[in-house]
């Protein structure tokens, strides 16, 4: 077991790296520098030059990755080359604004998909089975930004029982901040809630085929008990594993949710910094959703070793 | 198994669905009521009627039209997007399948790491990078799809691999070219197919949320995520206007999955409902 | 403890029918269908206490959906119809509600599956899954006592290390350990009847004796009645006084097992034996088999299932043939059985 922590974790070390330098080095193969990007095509060079040097992009590239690598590892993220100001604590601010709707979204979307898969499954011929599949399969082809524009439509616009947009810390107002996440995370959980609705669903229904339920049929426990002492358990396994690629989907989707609300989390960052190309920022915020894609992974393996025994101990199944 | 298909319920939804995008980009280029890109300040916002079924925007534009021919940037987005990933997925996951494990290993973990970049991610360095253009968001979710496909298509040969016939092919001092050509492709071709389609799926997802963003096909060439954004500012005054691009790309999506769940369930038997 | 351990040998004197509660199982035209199919047809059997019952027929043959049909654990496409009635149990098994079933499963009757590897949950350890099914029918005070008595059991049927055994996750352990595991489970309530699918055929010839050996230690020292599945005959004399031969979901012969083996009636019966020795062979000096092959489900002959691999059939075989014995233990259905002696009767 500690074998397999330390491989995992030596993969995840070895997988920060190689993403790292790839969004750098795709960052630094750009046509044109990052200085004549952000100054403008009009800026004189000796303000391009001087802006090369201010921010050491006339070094080796080699030396700009590792300057900016080691400088990252203590989330020192430089400086903004447009607004000159701290990238640091801004995308800390930031990120705790998405975070709000990814975990808040995350738990929509487990609250209603493992009883609604679970449902699916067991009552698989049932109308309501294939209703509640027929409903999920709708729901995946439901872009979140799509959801988003169709709740505030209802609930904004027609109702009017809801904020159509804005973010409020929880800090400042604790009402007006739940008033203005439940469209936000109810569109994104929706939506990802109707992607693992799938899931869970085919996972109980491969449970249920297993000759360990038969096993405890047998012993006199009755259908739902069987399922809920002997098939849950087993049926986390896969689940876990898309609830954690679903995690990174959300981190992405939160970036387009915000756009639709207006809420200044860390995609609204990124697309402002697409768009005054202040590539320093793009750089930074990239490898913070790519570190968070990876970490979500990391646990989630984690997690796959306190479910499963047949990781845990040694054995090869 | 054709006979299979057309039983299949959720195959003929689908295939349905998928027709009707493909007609509507065929009409497109013989046919729309009206120029799309026509502004019009005379009809501004008109409701749906006789001479514009689906109304028109606040540029005056006929709704209808631009939905036809945003069809076409749809299956174009798609298309490319799947090709990329196809290209390069399925050599990757036929060799890493075949190769010994020294070089199996490293392809896949590779790979792996390629899903860390999801494709709207990648869509925004290129553009941040390259500017917002059709062909970067393309590009971006396509090379974003090749982890599923080389992931598959390696299972899938590594299942034909242990063939008997495989076996003695090579027994038979085929080369690995050879194998891979005449014997493995052949038999993970169904999986390319069911592959392409749920990729194709997400390839419209994502091309409708970039657009969404302003990061995917620029004006003034229609594309359904770019008609939601315009719809989006005026959604207190025009609701109606989100509608007919929102409902096209959840069709769209719909049929593709659907396709593509339907093509799964009848080639690949190892899925089939037992009893 | 009032488990009983092995104390008792499998050379046991009494070996009749329990005569003062009748038959423990009481199987009364037992049918399974699907919703084309007639999978399984008029079967019929009695087990008494410490009788051991041997149920014999190739893949495909029935035997196994008469074991699940009497558990009342068919898949939720087939129906049962007929009556199954159990010692101690107030309602007919066939058509109980799944609450009546529940209780009586694991208790009064419990099963062995054939597939050790996949039969005990792989997330769960060993003892509290021998532990279970005596918490679940309140036969142990309490989760102590329960996991105290799983110790015990898994002591019963061999296992060294009992203790550690139980703090194991099956993948630690032997298809052989796993399968003793599963016998520990069936045995923990002391059902009276004790339905063994196949308990051997996944298992390596070196491990079949001993848990063949502990399947009639179990059922002997609880004098439990016993109900063997299995395809091979071989496995079936060592374990069972009395068997049934079923072939296309009907019994096609029954009786004590050395009659079975040594004087077969039925024309299946007879070629099954042949085909299970390598002492006879052909004229050609082949091993016997019966030609042709088991038909799908559906595909059968009418009237006589056997007919179109017989040599001995005839038109007369296009009529289902009557059950020829003094009752539904002992006698075949054939129209052209083997005589006594070993010729065809006239």
């Amino acid at each position: 077991m500690t074998l397999r922590l330390l491989l995992r974790t030596g993969a995840l070390l070895v997988s920060l790296a190689v993403s790292s330098a790839a969004v750098f080095a795709f960052m630094a193969v750009l046509p044109g520098d990052p200085a004549r990007v952000a100054l403008g095509v009009n800026a004189s060079d000796a303000a391009v030059a001087a802006m090369r040097t201010q921010y050491g992009l006339d070094r080796p590239l080699l030396t700009q990755y590792v300057d900016w690598a080691t400088h990252l590892v203590r989330f020192d993220l430089g400086t903004s080359y447009v607004s000159k100001a701290e990238i640091g604590p801004q995308v800390l601010d930031r990120f705790q604004v998405s975070l709000w709707l990814v975990v808040v979204s995350m738990l929509i979307a487990v609250i209603v998909a493992v009883p609604l898969g679970t449902l699916a499954a067991v009552r698989h011929r049932s109308a309501l089975g294939v209703v509640v599949t027929a409903v999920s399969q709708v729901g995946v082809a439901i872009p979140a930004f799509l959801a988003g524009i169709a709740l505030v439509t209802v609930f904004a616009v027609m109702l009017r029982w809801l904020p159509a947009n804005g973010w409020t810390p929880p800090s400042a107002d604790p009402a007006m901040f739940v008033k203005q996440l439940i469209l936000p995370a109810l569109s994104l959980g929706a939506v990802q809630g109707a992607v693992l609705t799938r899931y869970v669903r085919s996972a109980v229904l491969d449970v249920l085929r297993e000759d360990y339920i038969r096993t405890a049929r047998a012993k006199g426990l009755t259908p739902v008990r069987a399922l809920v002492r002997h098939g849950l358990r087993n049926a986390a396994i896969p689940v876990v594993t898309v609830l954690g690629l679903q995690l990174a989907t959300l981190l992405i989707g939160a970036v387009v949710i915000e756009r639709v609300f207006v809420i200044p989390g860390l995609g609204s960052l990124l697309l402002d910094a697409v768009r005054t190309r202040d590539l320093i920022v793009v750089q930074d915020v990239v490898m913070l959703l790519v570190l968070a894609v990876l970490v979500v992974n990391y646990l989630v393996d984690l997690l796959y070793l306190a479910i499963d025994p047949r990781l845990r101990t040694g054995e090869v199944r | 198994m054709r006979a299979r298909l057309f039983a299949h319920p959720g195959f003929v939804v689908g295939a349905v669905i998928v027709g009707a995008v493909v007609l509507m980009a065929a009409v497109s280029y013989v046919w729309t009521p009206y120029d799309p890109t026509f502004v019009d300040a005379s009809s501004r916002l008109l409701s749906p009627s006789w001479s514009h079924p689906f109304g028109t925007d606040k540029f005056g534009r006929d709704v209808f039209s631009q939905i036809l021919m945003g069809s076409r940037t749809t299956l174009f987005v798609g298309f490319v997007a799947v090709g990329v990933a196809a290209a390069v997925g399925v050599p990757l996951g036929i060799v890493s399948a075949m190769a010994p494990r020294y070089v199996d290993e490293p392809l896949m973990r590779g790979s792996d790491l390629l899903l860390a970049f999801p494709a709207l991610l990648l869509a925004i360095m290129f553009s941040a990078v390259y500017g917002a253009s059709t062909l970067t968001a393309m590009v971006a979710i396509g090379i974003a799809s090749i982890p599923s496909f080389a992931r598959v298509i390696r299972s899938g040969a590594l299942q034909v691999m242990r063939q008997e016939y495989v076996l003695a092919a090579r027994v038979a001092g085929r080369g690995p070219v050879a194998v891979g050509v005449r014997h493995v492709l052949p038999n993970v071709a169904s999986l390319v197919i069911v592959q392409a389609s749920v990729s194709f799926a997400i390839a419209v997802l994502a091309e409708a949320a970039l657009s969404y963003l302003g990061l995917g096909t620029p004006p003034p060439t229609p594309s359904w995520g770019r008609m939601l954004q315009e719809s989006q500012e005026l959604l207190f005054v025009a609701p109606r206007l989100s509608v007919f691009p929102g409902a096209a790309i959840a069709l769209a999506v719909l049929g593709f999955n659907l396709l593509g769940d339907g093509l799964r369930d009848v080639l690949d038997p190892r899925l089939e409902d037992q009893r | 403890m009032s488990r009983p351990s092995d104390s008792a040998g499998s050379g046991d004197p009494t070996d009749s029918v329990d005569t003062v509660g009748g038959p423990v199982l009481s199987v009364e035209r037992l049918g399974v269908t699907s919703s084309r199919y007639s999978l399984v047809e008029n079967v019929s059997l009695q087990i008494g206490a410490g009788e051991r019952v041997g149920l014999i027929g190739e893949s495909g043959s029935g035997k196994t959906l008469t074991a699940l049909a009497i558990l009342g654990l068919l898949p939720e496409t087939l129906r049962a119809s007929g009556s199954v009635r159990l010692r101690g149990a107030d309602v007919d098994l066939v058509g109980a509600s799944e609450h009546d079933l529940a209780d009586i499963r694991g208790r009064l009757v419990s099963m062995v599956f054939q597939e050790p590897m996949t039969a005990l949950n792989p997330t769960m350890r060993v003892g509290r899954q021998v532990a279970e099914v005596m918490l679940v029918h309140e036969t142990v005070a309490g989760r102590q006592e329960a996991d105290a008595a799983a110790v015990a059991l898994l002591a019963d049927v061999g296992l060294p290390e009992p203790a550690a055994v139980a703090r194991a996750y099956p993948h630690q352990l032997s298809g052989g350990q796993r399968q003793r595991v599963v016998l520990a489970i069936a045995l923990a309530n002391n059902p009276a009847l004790l339905i063994c699918d196949e308990p051997t055929t996944a298992l390596d010839v070196t491990v079949q004796a001993l848990v063949l050996d502990l399947v009639t230690r179990g059922v002997t020292a609880r004098d439990a009645a016993l109900l063997f599945i299995s395809h091979d005959l071989a496995v079936v004399a060592t374990v069972c006084r009395r068997v049934l031969v079923m072939y296309g979901g009907v019994v096609v012969e029954a009786g004590p097992v050395e009659q079975i083996l040594t004087a077969p009636r039925h024309r299946y019966t007879e070629g099954l034996v042949a085909a299970s020795t390598i002492e006879t062979t052909d004229a050609q000096g082949r091993l016997r088999t019966i030609r042709g092959s088991v038909p799908g489900h559906g595909r059968y002959p009418v009237g006589c299932v056997f007919a179109n691999r017989c040599d001995a059939a005839t038109s007369a075989c296009e009529v289902e043939p009557p059950w020829v014995g003094e009752s539904v233990d002992v006698g075949y259905a054939c129209h052209h059985p083997v005589s006594s002696g070993g010729g065809v009767d006239a």
